[in-house]
């Protein structure tokens, strides 16, 4: 098949040499995890236990606030120790329920419907709501939500996100050879749940066998298809992906469903499987653990909470002293001051540079020399913005399409002034929403 | 409690390019140019090429001392002003001229504007209209043939000259100092063609230049580079090795010089024609070899601080180059229109960049 891709773009080393042989392995459970209440994209869940209280695997132990909120669940058996801020996996300090384990691992019952694919939708619905399960690919949107159109909205297409563009991260990659037949029942509960007709896979050229072994298990499937595209960040970002995929343009400032798509991540498939099948809670996933300086590179599936300095440790721990520590990929993700971090819902990766990698850019005037105009996938001006932006002319830096860009980091990653355009930009939104909170 | 690692927002990852390395991969892509241009005239040439690069480099060293900003000479950006300056100075000229030109491209083009990133005109192009300005006669006479060649690419032009009997000055001029640019500009002039026909007795001389300059034996030397002309402009061949460099290093975009060159190729292809030496495919090839064309438009239409940076831009900006080039060439006063054409479009890129606003991804149309 032809490959497919969208315009922009960069083409970053993919370095994902370090960890995309190293076959899935479950991490023992921990002795201790800490569990955030802000892992998703809205209200943070509210804690339902309280410090001493004795809790199994897989139970609730906080609830969502509100319809763009998830619950949360242990994912060790042991006891609360501790509910205050910690840090979070994206640099700062939140709210979070530490357990200390028991060392039992006991579980919750699960259960095994055999009847999983023909359960009415509503009760599908339901179950993905009780497992808080949200985007695992980054942004951390709850998943019950996007699966919830409002009425009358069609959709005809779901996407399952495969294509893992950032650079270094195999997660999704190695669950895609790994569980490959379980992501696809997933991808067909979210099609019966919006109503889809067609199914679609992308996955990026540089995954050859992933691409390989889905197309296989979807061979005898009618309506479900692997797509090819070709090797470019940021393909993964939703916009992006649904116009490689479909030649669809999401509007500006508009949803997928806009034009009639739902997207997913092949992780976030795979938790709907087991929250659907066997009532199964998000309370672990896979992450790489990777980078040049880890001793072992390795995909993990670890209980969520599970500190970043155990997964380092479990991986042999790091060869030379560590320059940077990222929660994520180097391109979108978040540098950490120190690695006592829980992982999240939403944490994909653990990249570990070395001291020479991280080393701060020196800002030059800009030379208009037009390369983050050519890679901006959304078709920006990113110099003008990020110019606004530093010059405080808020009004401007929205006319350029401050809102419009999705922070995808294509332009400061080729700008050879070296200057930080996508992080004025973020300093801008941020400013902006906060400029629209006080006027309202 | 402090960090423990640097902590910094994303992207953690650059593709390690820099200004610095941007400004010396096209310094090294005009070399192939400087050696033909030693080869042609020797060291002379060299001589004038890098005063003109040594005094930018100076002339902004000394500039940034007194302004009390620091120094960023070892960026390449004056060294390749001065170079590019001095390219488009011919190598019979005086050594203090290409000094002159670079001081006053930095001050007064770069400088003033607060450097790197703020001037509105392509300094070296500048500097160059400043001499032309000041020193017409330094900047336009004294051509000096390339080793092996005549100065207008016509190899048999001048031996010509000497077997005729009282020539006018303006023929005389024609015969042994021209440019193929200046023979090409001198016979739009048909009264004068008409009295050079007369004086050769029946030769048709001046039919017989007109089509020589499209003959292939011309255009070889136009292309090779072995005739008169500035420093950096003669050699086609050389320019457009480098040209391919920097294309293929993503350090220049193809737009600009596609669109330049792609306008002078069908604007003189229908309207470069004279008299009954009606237009021939070889016409674009002449206008694309002879002059600065080829330097102009892969080394100077490209300079990414004065040129649009949408993409529709860069597109009308080459076609407004390329029109503005054949119309100096063709209409105009000058036998060359490069450095000029792309001047004035500097001027337009504010312009054209706010008509030609991106609509971002997925916006719809008002």
């Amino acid at each position: 098949m032809r490959l497919k891709t969208f315009p922009g773009g960069i083409h970053p080393h993919d370095e994902k040499h370090y960890s995309a042989a190293a076959a899935i392995s479950e991490f023992p459970p921990p002795a201790r995890v800490q569990i955030h209440l802000s892992q998703h994209i809205g209200a943070p869940s509210a804690p339902i236990v309280a410090v001493g209280d004795e809790v199994k695997k897989g139970q609730k132990i906080a609830e969502a606030t509100g319809f763009v909120s998830i619950p949360a669940h242990a994912s060790i058996s042991g006891k609360v120790s501790k509910i205050a801020k910690m840090l979070h996996p994206t640099g700062i300090s939140s709210l979070a329920i530490e357990i200390l384990s028991d060392g039992k691992n006991e579980m919750i019952e699960l259960i095994d419907d055999p009847n999983y694919l023909e359960l009415d939708i509503a009760e599908m619905k339901e179950r993905i709501g009780a497992a808080g399960i949200c985007g695992m690919g980054g942004a951390g949107f709850p998943t019950l939500v996007k699966l919830s159109p409002p009425e009358g909205t069609k959709i005809d297409t779901v996407i399952l996100n495969g294509v893992e563009c950032e650079p270094y991260l195999t997660s999704d990659y190695r669950l895609m050879l790994e569980r490959g037949q379980e992501i696809i029942q997933g991808l067909k509960l979210i099609m019966k749940i919006v109503g889809a007709r067609q199914g679609v896979i992308g996955i990026e050229a540089n995954k050859p066998d992933a691409i390989a072994s889905m197309e296989k298990l979807v061979a005898s499937e009618k309506n479900i298809f692997v797509q090819p595209l070709k090797l470019r960040y940021p393909q993964g970002a939703e916009k992006q992906l649904i116009f490689a995929a479909t030649r669809r343009k999401v509007p500006a400032g508009g949803l997928p469903m806009a034009v009639g798509v739902v997207v997913q991540n092949v992780a976030t498939a795979f938790a709907i499987y087991e929250a659907i099948r066997y009532k199964k809670p998000l309370i672990e996933r896979v992450i790489s653990v990777t980078g040049k300086v880890v001793n072992k590179p390795m995909n993990l599936l670890a209980p969520i909470g599970t500190l970043f300095s155990e997964l380092l440790d479990y991986c042999g721990g790091a060869k030379e002293a560590v320059g940077k520590a990222i929660s994520g990929g180097p391109m979108m993700g978040f540098a950490l001051p120190s690695l006592e971090a829980g992982m999240s819902k939403g944490s994909s990766g653990l990249v570990l540079f070395d001291e020479k990698a991280a080393h701060k850019m020196q800002e030059h005037n800009c030379i208009r020399c037009s390369r983050c105009v050519d890679v901006c996938p959304m078709n920006l001006i990113p110099t003008i913005i990020a110019n606004a932006v530093k010059y405080k002319n808020l009004d401007e830096a929205v006319n350029a399409g401050l809102n419009d860009c999705i922070k995808c980091g294509s332009c400061a990653y080729v700008c050879p002034a070296q200057i930080p355009l996508v992080q004025y930009i973020d300093t801008g939104k941020i400013r902006y929403a906060e400029e629209q909170r006080k006027s309202k | 409690m402090k960090d423990k690692y640097l902590v910094s927002a994303a992207p953690h990852v650059h593709d390690g390019s820099s200004i610095k390395n941007v400004m010396w991969n096209v310094v090294l892509a005009l070399v192939p140019a400087l050696v033909f241009a030693v080869y042609y005239w020797g060291l002379r040439a060299l001589m004038l090429s890098l005063t003109g690069a040594l005094s930018a480099v100076i002339a902004e060293a000394l500039i940034q001392k007194w302004r009390k900003v620091p120094i960023t000479v070892h960026d390449g950006s004056a060294f390749l002003t001065g170079l590019l300056l001095a390219f488009n100075i011919h190598v019979g000229a005086p050594i203090w001229l290409p000094m002159v030109g670079a001081v006053f491209a930095i001050g007064v083009g770069k400088q003033v504007f607060g450097g790197l990133g703020n001037n509105p005109v392509n300094p070296a192009l500048l500097g160059r209209a400043f001499l032309l300005a000041s020193w017409p006669t330094r900047m336009t006479a004294g051509w000096v043939a390339a080793k092996g060649g005549a100065i207008s690419g016509i190899n048999n032009l001048s031996r010509i000259a000497t077997d005729l009997p009282s020539l006018s000055p303006k023929a005389y001029e024609l015969l042994t100092g021209a440019t193929p640019l200046n023979v090409a500009k001198t016979l739009r002039d048909t009264s004068f063609v008409a009295e050079i026909n007369a004086k050769a007795g029946g030769l048709e001389l001046g039919s017989r230049i007109l089509s020589s300059l499209t003959e292939m034996e011309t255009l070889k030397s136009l292309f090779w580079g072995n005739i008169g002309g500035c420093i950096g402009e003669v050699s086609a061949f050389a320019l457009l090795l480098g040209a391919a460099y920097l294309l293929v290093r993503n350090i220049i975009e193809w737009r600009i010089p596609l669109f330049y060159i792609g306008t002078v190729f069908v604007l003189s292809f229908f309207f470069g024609g004279i008299g009954e030496n009606g237009t021939s495919l070889m016409l674009p090839f002449f206008h694309i070899f002879a002059g600065g064309l080829l330097l102009g438009a892969f080394f100077m239409a490209t300079d990414y601080t004065t040129t649009p940076y949408t993409k529709t831009g860069r597109i009308i900006f080459g076609i407004g180059c390329g029109l503005l080039t054949i119309v100096i060439r063709l209409v105009g006063g000058y036998p060359e229109g490069v450095s000029y054409s792309i001047l004035l479009m500097n001027v337009f890129t504010p312009l054209i960049d706010k008509l030609t606003m991106p609509k971002s991804f997925g916006k719809v149309k008002k």
